[in-house]
């Protein structure tokens, strides 16, 4: 029965080790902030830090994350990352990127992560990190430009 | 006996509290508290009265409640789906108030065709064809100046002083002359005693202060923290999750299934056979999902769709050969084709595409002894409740429908058959309503399971006299009806779906002898729905393209050649102006590395009342990939009620476009659809993701749409762009790279 970090705190769960992080997150702890699309590692809506690292929890078992930090949205604001993701979310709501929202939890994480290694990213260090998470309402243009105001008000 | 006769007769379950236990947002479905004003707009011709948290709140017409604790709540009639329709409504109404954005807060109204329809619609409530804000426009103005009226009639009464001398402004009533003051909350019980105002004077846009500016989007800090509900995340107490084993092809039905396998899978509760396939109910997703690998169905093939997309687009060539039903004729074509110096000719196709919303299409449902409640993020609120009324023998009144932000949708949850809600109802009252079930489709099955933008096949051709002149234009369309079958069949016209046509028959080109036709081929067996701008995503393309071509071959300008043929439509010609004046169009294009060809395109085009031109600017590689590298857009959408939003609308529009552009098609072969995930329905990454500029028309106008738009003139200002660059004229979408190798 492994026994999972998430955000801060420990948490026995009871499902098969093969189980996908997302899953146990969404249904058994019921931290709905991380979504379900793609189940396949290919959209990014299931983004979490794993060891400060962007994980796509739809393709991580929990046998993997065992014994690693595991942070969610729900607590990525008072994680070690606090600083960087509170500048974020202040620059998603000051640039109202968000539209129908439900990819915007993966893209938060990622940028996270982004700014965590490199606090002042290229346009180039922004696609090769958000490449993996799709926005079909076509945010882009407002994620771009609200990575490089969190990267400045950070400075 | 229905289903609720059944469970009346054998109360089995202890009633459950329907609460959403959602660490997320606990609060969720928590009651009103306090006294409201509730505001009764004509036709409910009588005076408000102060509600309690258990009578009923409201009648006819109700948008407005405000709280003794000074909340305003703006209760919305449509779907948040991402356009900004909540923060839009509320604007329009907050503006006429006087309120304070801070103190404003937006709720999903419910189902109700009497008081919550969609006023272009008629009695339909349902959000879509970006009629949002065109039809609340009058209503939320209405509806906020009505509670303005009645918080100042109260202050007057209050301080006995004349209510001309009394303001408001930022959620606070004043009286200057005597200094006081009072805010909403304050006034809220004793405005609720006031008449109805016979007559409410509306502010004239000079004395605007929210619209037209920008107020932050209402929705941005819930979905920011991951707080905000989608259907997704819903959790009801002993609810269980329902993953169904669709058939392989449209119309095949069910053989018969093994469950034994499945019934052995952790987690798994029960397994049910609906009309739609067969249901997996577990305790988590996960589970259902194990379930449903580990079952054994047969399917009964020979009753489904056996076709492919090559078959049809050749029946659709076969059936270009002749004439359609007329949808627009003006002049004598037939005689300037004839005697024309030069013609030329090109035919398109368009394949199916998904609407692949990033939320995969879901649906709660809880059945009980006297009724049924539906959580979701619904597009089409009434024409879904009476459709679940009646599978259940239930009145309407009985289908309590819970609005919750649908994450996306771009039509899909416009289902005109109910089909996902429908199929959560059915495993709903299959296993007995003995528990609330979340249906969750997997992206696979959303994917796989029908209802998309219609194939398309065009031919257009023009004639060009002898002096140069574009005196002759031919367009015929084949492909499918989206409304035949749906409860907007009133949009045919003698055989014609208007949505077909649209774009093509209103053609804005003052061009003397035009003809347009349509075949709308039938039994194709393959479910179409609307796709964000609809016929727009196809006639956009067909005619912008041609004319682009018409325009080389003539050895004219695009935007002069178009400017010329819009005298009549001055809102087409200004944007078109505007959007080529601020591009740059004209001046030379700064060079591409070596081996790289660039280029300029334009198109123009009028969707959901709203006129949107686009210049593209594109890179070509020697390889034939491609680079979007920047959109300039001129809009003009009426009064532009948040310009902010007006931006971010065409923004997403064009990710949207050009994902159809370069990657969409839902293809089918031996009666299989072909695509299932992200891997072969690839969408647009940032990396991809052009610049774009938006640049909003002033207008003085009543708002038209914007959600939808942004999208039709992308794929072709882009086309015209990469002939511009290449030489090269894409006829098939999407895009193949390999025509445009060097
Ligand atoms: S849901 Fe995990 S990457 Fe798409
Ligand atoms: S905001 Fe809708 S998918 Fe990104």
């Amino acid at each position: 029965m492994p026994t999972l970090d998430i955000n801060g705190k420990p948490i026995r769960v009871d499902e098969a080790p093969d189980t996908p992080l997302l899953w146990v997150l969404r249904d058994t702890l019921r931290l709905t902030g991380t979504k379900y699309s793609c189940g396949m590692g290919l959209c990014g809506a299931c983004t979490v830090h794993v060891d400060g690292q962007p994980v796509r929890s739809c393709i991580t078992p929990i046998a993997a994350a065992a014994g690693k930090k595991i942070v969610t949205i729900e607590g990525v604001g008072e994680s070690r990352a606090a600083r960087v993701a509170q500048a974020v979310e202040e620059a998603w709501r000051r640039l109202d990127v968000v539209q129908c929202g439900y990819c915007q939890p993966g893209q938060i994480m990622s940028a996270v992560a982004l700014l965590e290694e490199n606090p002042r990213p290229t346009d180039a260090d922004i696609d090769a990190a958000m490449a993996g998470n799709l926005c079909r309402c076509g945010t882009y243009v407002r994620i771009r430009a609200a990575i490089h105001e969190a990267a400045k008000s950070l400075a | 006996m229905t289903i609720l006769d059944k469970l009346a007769a054998e109360p089995t379950t202890p009633s459950q509290e329907a609460h959403i236990e959602n660490h997320s947002r606990r609060r969720f479905l928590q009651g009103v508290a306090g006294l409201t004003l509730a505001i009764y707009l004509p036709g409910g011709a009588r005076a408000a009265t102060p509600a309690s948290s258990t009578g009923p709140l409201f009648e006819p017409n109700a948008f407005l409640r405000i709280g003794v604790d000074n909340s305003v709540t703006v209760i919305a009639k449509h779907l948040e789906m991402g356009q900004g329709t909540h923060t839009g409504l509320a604007t329009v109404l907050a503006e006429e108030l006087d309120a304070a954005w801070e103190q404003v807060k937006v709720e999903g109204a419910p189902a109700d065709a009497r008081r919550y329809n969609n006023l272009l619609w008629g009695s339909v409530q349902g959000t879509g064809g970006s009629t949002a804000m065109a039809n609340s426009w009058e209503q939320m103005r209405r509806a906020g100046a009505m509670g303005r009226a009645m918080l100042v009639g109260a202050a007057a009464q209050k301080w006995r002083v004349p209510a001309a001398g009394i303001t408001v402004a930022d959620g606070v009533v004043s009286h200057p002359a005597s200094g006081r003051r009072a805010t909403f909350g304050e006034l809220a019980q004793a405005a609720a005693e006031q008449p109805l105002p016979a007559e409410v004077r509306l502010k004239s846009p000079q004395e605007f202060k929210l619209i037209g500016r920008h107020v932050p989007r209402k929705d941005s800090a819930e979905k920011v923290k991951g707080t905000a509900i989608f259907t997704q995340d819903v959790h009801l107490p002993g609810m269980l999750t329902a993953v169904v084993a669709h058939p392989p092809r449209f119309g095949a039905r069910l053989k018969r299934f093994d469950a034994a396998k499945t019934k052995a899978v952790k987690g798994v509760v029960d397994v049910v056979a609906v009309p739609s396939g067969v249901a997996v109910l577990a305790k988590d997703t996960w589970s259902a999902r194990k379930g449903r690998d580990a079952l054994v169905v047969e399917w009964d093939e020979a009753s489904g769709y056996q076709g492919s997309s090559e078959n049809i687009f050749a029946r659709y060539r076969e059936m270009a050969q002749k004439p359609g039903s007329i949808a627009r004729k003006d002049g004598d074509p037939e005689a300037v084709f004839a005697g024309a110096a030069k013609v030329l000719k090109a035919a398109y196709d368009f394949p199916y595409l998904a609407h692949a919303a990033m939320e995969p299409l879901d649906c709660v449902v809880k059945l009980s002894a006297d009724g049924c409640e539906i959580w979701n993020g619904e597009q089409m609120q009434t024409l879904d409740q009476a459709k679940v009324a009646e599978l259940l023998g239930l009145e309407p009144e009985q289908v309590k429908l819970h609005m919750l932000y649908a994450g996306g949708s771009f039509g899909r949850r416009a289902s005109k058959h109910a089909d996902y809600v429908l199929e959560a109802v059915h495993i709903a009252r299959a296993i007995g309503g003995k528990a609330p079930v979340k249906l969750v489709w997997l992206r696979e099955d959303d994917m796989q399971a029908g209802y998309y933008r219609p194939a398309f096949h065009h031919v257009l051709e023009a004639a060009i006299d002898a002096e140069g002149r574009l005196l002759g234009w031919r367009h015929r369309l084949v492909g499918q009806s989206i409304n035949a079958d749906s409860p907007m069949s009133g949009l045919m016209k003698d055989g014609i779906d208007l949505t077909s046509v649209e774009g093509a028959a209103t053609l804005p080109y003052d061009i003397p002898n035009l003809v347009v036709d349509l075949h709308t081929p039938q039994d194709v067996g393959v479910p179409v729905l609307w796709w964000r701008s609809v016929g727009s995503t196809h006639t956009a393309y067909s005619t912008e393209a041609f004319l682009d071509e018409v325009a080389a071959a003539m050895g004219q300008d695009p935007v002069r050649l178009r400017l010329e043929l819009l005298k009549k439509h001055p809102r087409h010609a200004a944007v078109l102006r505007l959007a080529a004046e601020k591009a740059g169009w004209g001046t030379p294009l700064p060079p591409g590395k070596p081996g790289e060809r660039r280029g300029r395109g334009v198109a123009v085009h009028e969707s959901f009342r709203s006129c949107v031109a686009q210049v593209a600017e594109v890179t070509v590689q020697a390889d034939g990939s491609l680079k979007v590298d920047r959109i300039v857009a001129a809009v003009d959408c009426g009064i532009a009620i948040n310009p902010d939003n007006v931006r971010s609308q065409v923004e997403g529009s064009v990710g949207f476009a050009l994902s159809a552009l370069l990657y969409g098609a839902i293809t089918l072969e031996g009666g299989q659809v072909q695509q299932s995930n992200f891997h072969d329905y690839a969408l647009l990454r940032i990396n991809e993701m052009p610049e774009v500029e938006v640049h909003i028309l002033a207008s003085a106008a009543p708002p038209t749409g914007i959600g939808e738009p942004g999208v039709p003139p992308v794929a072709p200002a882009v086309a015209n762009a990469i002939a511009a660059a290449t030489g090269k004229r894409l006829r098939r979408l999407p895009i193949d790279p390999a025509e445009l190798k060097a």
